[in-house]
């Protein structure tokens, strides 16, 4: 009896196996990469995204290209390669590239620094107002009064 | 005085973001050069409509007018559809080869359209979209010129006119065989 069910299992498995090996490719892998590419009939669309048969052929490419074993990476090359790193929704962080990915936060900084220098500036302004000029009469009318003098 | 370097500090920090705004505007966003010029043309096998087979390595040492159309691209592929059959019959007999590539269609319009004009020039379905995504296709019309060595070197979108087809035809005749 335990041996009818060990060769079960062991078929099973085998089968299993089999199964894993040919089974379809996984669709968030397809998804995956179709999100990173854009869809080059659309505005602003991931191949993912868009509707259009366009995308939908080349989300079937995605598909059949990561069956016959390429990885997401290789899938992705050979879209640059076809169409150029324009395909890329994200450019890659290199070269005039960069451009994109620093200025936003370098813009931060500056914004940052800008707004310290004037905050600073604005909490010193009282302390530098220069005293205003007193004329000798009134001075000296101060002074009296300060003093407890009788008045005129 | 402490204010001076505040002066020069804001146009410094807004030129450059002016001048990246204008060179973004100055360019076309559908000006994208194609990676593949200078590059092998990638190889296809398709069948025609005619149910004859249609594969680039049989046109090893012809030039290649390869288009790619559809019949729902109006106006582009019906503007240039004349110009099409006449570059065909024009260089047929100078070693140049034109193919049409048909995409994202469906069979019956597709063969009005070659009906409707006449091309006698091969013309397959490319029912999956292998063969355009396989060359950067955007969209319908691009024409693909390859040279005698099966290079692509020019690379034409939109409606191709007569005045073009020579041009490139003729620039890659001159070529040494």
């Amino acid at each position: 009896m335990i041996r009818v069910l060990l060769t079960v299992l062991a078929v099973s498995t085998a089968l299993t196996g089999i199964a894993g090996a040919a089974s379809p490719v996984d669709e968030r892998v397809v998804h995956d990469v179709a999100a990173q590419l854009r869809c080059v009939v659309c505005q602003n669309l991931s191949v993912a995204d868009s509707p259009s048969e366009t995308a939908n052929q080349m989300r079937q490419i995605i598909r059949e290209r990561l069956a016959a074993g390429e990885s997401p990476e290789q899938v992705r090359a050979y879209f640059v390669q076809k169409y150029g790193q324009w395909i890329l929704l994200s450019p890659p962080k290199e070269g005039f590239n960069l451009l994109v990915w620093v200025v936003p936060f370098v813009g931060l900084g500056a914004g940052l620094v800008l707004v310290a220098v004037v905050l600073r500036r604005w909490s010193r302004k009282p302390a530098a107002v220069p005293p205003t000029p007193v004329d000798p009469a009134m001075r000296e009318r101060i002074r009296r009064e300060m003093s407890g003098g009788p008045r005129p | 005085m402490r204010r001076g370097w505040l002066r020069w500090a804001i146009p410094a920090a807004v030129l450059p973001v002016l001048a990246l705004l204008a060179y973004g505007f100055w360019t076309n966003p559908r000006e994208i050069p194609s990676p593949l010029l200078g590059r092998a043309a990638a190889p296809f096998a398709l069948t025609t409509f005619d149910r004859a087979p249609l594969a680039l390595e049989d046109l090893r040492g012809k030039i290649v007018l390869l288009n790619f159309w559809a019949s729902w691209c109006i106006p582009a592929c019906y503007d240039e559809a004349p110009a099409l059959e006449r570059a065909w019959q024009a260089y047929r007999d100078k070693g140049v080869m034109v193919v049409g590539v048909n995409v994202q269609d469906t069979e019956e319009p597709a063969r009005k359209f070659l009906a409707r004009f006449g091309h006698s020039f091969p013309n397959a379905p490319d029912p999956k979209g292998h063969v355009a995504v396989d060359y950067g296709v955007y969209g319908v019309p691009e024409t693909f010129f390859i040279d005698r060595r099966g290079r692509v070197r020019f690379k034409h979108v939109g409606a191709l006119t007569d005045e073009a087809a020579r041009q490139r035809l003729d620039s890659l005749l001159e070529e040494p065989s």
